[in-house]
């Protein structure tokens, strides 16, 4: 597994009910959500996740209808620490790299931030290079799951 | 000065041997102009030779009106097949001029006039315009869009002929059409129903009813309903007329109704309609709804027998309280194909599909036209389905691809379109023929 992860990129049409739809058909599945993003426009809605099985969560949202897709997407391990974001920002920044979006979630002690861009693996690199963490597939894939 | 009400009208008729014919003489008039213009077309359209014969029918068995049976038809694809100046039945030295409307396939719809075609086109819309209370005392205000499009042409020919003020605006640029309405003193004007709901509501809400001269309003070149009538003419206190034509026959002034609101007056003499049952081809009687049919009498350039407008109507033959005996069709209630008029552009849901499809499987050909109307204002949306080949997972790609799907769609169908994308198979697909077109103007 490489150092960028998979994420779950689900179109949604503006229409009460659908993202509980497409809620329902990935825990029916047991498929994990462990962080989501939701971003909305005056059309429609663009539902991003990082998930415990990125490639069953296509095939069941495809089975089901929904346009879906898999996306490259790095996990930017973030302390706690005021500024810490604002530093691994200017390091992307540095190297050049656009970022499209971003969003974070909790992690254990930590936070993470999920950034879409041009080049992932490259971020992944100038990240780990600077003394950032990313987390791998397998890590991210299982976040804050209880064993 | 307003309209005048129907007890203080006094009806003016252009031409009363015409429009007050007996049955039996304008069927005279119909049979002697139709012998005519079968041997003309014969004569000059390979075209219409091959098909008669095809048909085993020869000019010498055209006799009278009720002959037109024998005759072939005429479609829109024939026009399209005989692009641009095949069906001629005149040298083109003799073409006066070219008219036009946007066709299904992206080409055009020719018409092509003699001198003589344009003066009868002028004279039928004199017609109309007497009909509508109007004398060459009047200054008619045109906002139908001059150009290949004949709607401004045709006022403007039609107010030539009464004797009348022109003042060719054209469309567009609302607030300029209201000082020009108001400074020169338009007593009538010229435009397509919605942008006359339009300007009527801009025209009151800037308090300038009162500083109007209008009597008349002369709307067509798209549905409308006899409440958006009462609307337009309640607001600006004036009477307005149903215009119908296309261009195919010659423009606006093919029919017109009166005063009495009871149908639109064809004039018989040049133009000879049939309604027929769409299925059957058999003739409709007075009242019974069927598709249109022309046959253009005298026309030189471009004679049709017997063209199929696709236009559901009925008609009556019954003498009308104007005075007139010219029949009259209804209003119309659809069509038997899916064309819908969107702000005065004949829109086909094929052109949308093929205008889908030219973006080289870019997008699924799956699609639905939304017909709406806000604020009077005909609005096209188009659902195109978002499948995996152009799902991204970012805002900006697929507000890009919407912005340029809207593009192709305006470049193909001629009206500005709002693209919405929806979810793959939210769009029904029917066994059969889909349904490709969902219009909620409730004309």
């Amino acid at each position: 597994m490489g150092i960028t992860i998979q994420q779950l990129s689900v179109f949604l049409e503006n229409r009460e009910g659908r993202l509980d739809e497409v809620l329902s058909v990935l825990a029916e599945n047991d498929v994990n959500i462990v962080a989501l993003s939701l971003a909305d426009t005056t059309e429609y809605g663009m539902l991003r996740m990082i998930v415990s099985d990125p490639e069953k969560g296509r095939t069941v949202l495809r089975d089901s209808g929904i346009t879906a897709m898999l996306t490259d997407v790095v996990a930017l391990r973030v302390p706690h620490e005021t500024g810490s974001l604002s530093r691994a920002m200017h390091q992307i920044m540095e190297g050049n790299v656009n970022i499209e979006y971003m969003y974070a979630f909790a992690n254990g002690e930590d936070a993470s931030a999920v950034l879409k861009c041009d080049d992932p693996a490259k971020v992944a690199e100038i990240l780990r290079a600077s003394g950032f963490d990313v987390w791998e597939a397998p890590e991210a894939y299982v976040s804050n799951i209880r064993l | 000065m307003a309209g005048v009400a129907l007890e203080n009208w006094v009806e003016n008729i252009r031409d009363p041997k015409i429009e007050c014919m007996s049955g039996d003489e304008m069927a005279a008039l119909q049979s002697e102009r139709l012998v005519d213009v079968v041997k003309r077309v014969y004569d000059n359209v390979p075209f219409y030779r091959r098909k008669m014969q095809q048909r085993g029918v020869e000019p010498g068995d055209i006799r009278s009106i009720e002959d037109i049976e024998k005759l072939p038809f005429t479609t829109k694809e024939d026009l399209r097949d005989n692009y641009p100046f095949g069906l001629l039945a005149i040298p083109m030295s003799d073409v006066a001029r070219v008219q036009g409307t946007s066709g299904t396939t992206g080409k055009l719809t020719i018409a092509p006039y003699s001198q003589k075609d344009v003066d009868v086109w002028g004279e039928c819309v004199a017609r109309n315009l007497t009909m509508a209370g109007l004398t060459k005392d009047d200054i008619i205000h045109v906002c139908y869009g001059y150009g290949l499009f004949t709607g401004g042409m045709g006022l403007d020919y039609g107010a030539k002929a009464l004797g009348a003020t022109a003042i060719p605006m054209s469309a567009g640029n609302t607030k300029r059409q209201m000082m020009v309405m108001e400074d020169l003193g338009a007593t009538a004007f010229a435009c397509t129903p919605s942008y006359a709901l339009y300007l009527a509501e801009s025209i009151q809400e800037a308090g300038l009813v009162d500083h109007m001269k209008l009597k008349a309003g002369i709307h067509g070149a798209e549905p409308w309903t006899e409440e958006m009538r009462k609307k337009i003419e309640s607001i600006l206190n004036i009477n307005c007329f149903d215009i119908y034509g296309l261009c195919e026959i010659t423009g606006p002034g093919v029919a017109q109704d009166c005063i009495h609101k009871a149908g639109l007056h064809v004039h018989v003499d040049y133009f000879y309609p049939e309604v027929l049952n769409p299925a059957t081809h058999e003739k409709c009687a007075d009242g019974e709804t069927g598709e249109l049919v022309f046959t253009t009498l005298a026309k030189e350039a471009m004679p049709l027998l017997r063209y199929r407008t696709k236009d559901l109507t009925s008609i009556d033959h019954s003498p009308c309280e104007c005075g007139r005996t010219l029949p009259r069709i209804s209003k119309f209630t659809g069509r038997t194909d899916d064309m819908k008029v969107i702000r005065g552009v004949n829109v086909f849901p094929t052109q949308v599909e093929t205008a889908l499809l030219s973006m080289g499987g870019v997008v699924a050909p799956h699609y639905m036209m939304i017909v709406d109307r806000e604020n009077n204002m005909d609005v096209l949306t188009v659902m195109v389905e978002v499948d995996e080949r152009v799902f991204s997972d970012e805002i900006r790609k697929l507000d890009a691809l919407r912005n340029k799907i809207g593009a192709v769609l305006k470049q193909a169908l001629g009206v500005s379109v709002r693209v919405k994308l929806v979810e793959p198979k939210t769009i029904q697909r029917s066994e059969g023929k889909a349904v490709r077109v969902i219009d909620n103007r409730g004309l």
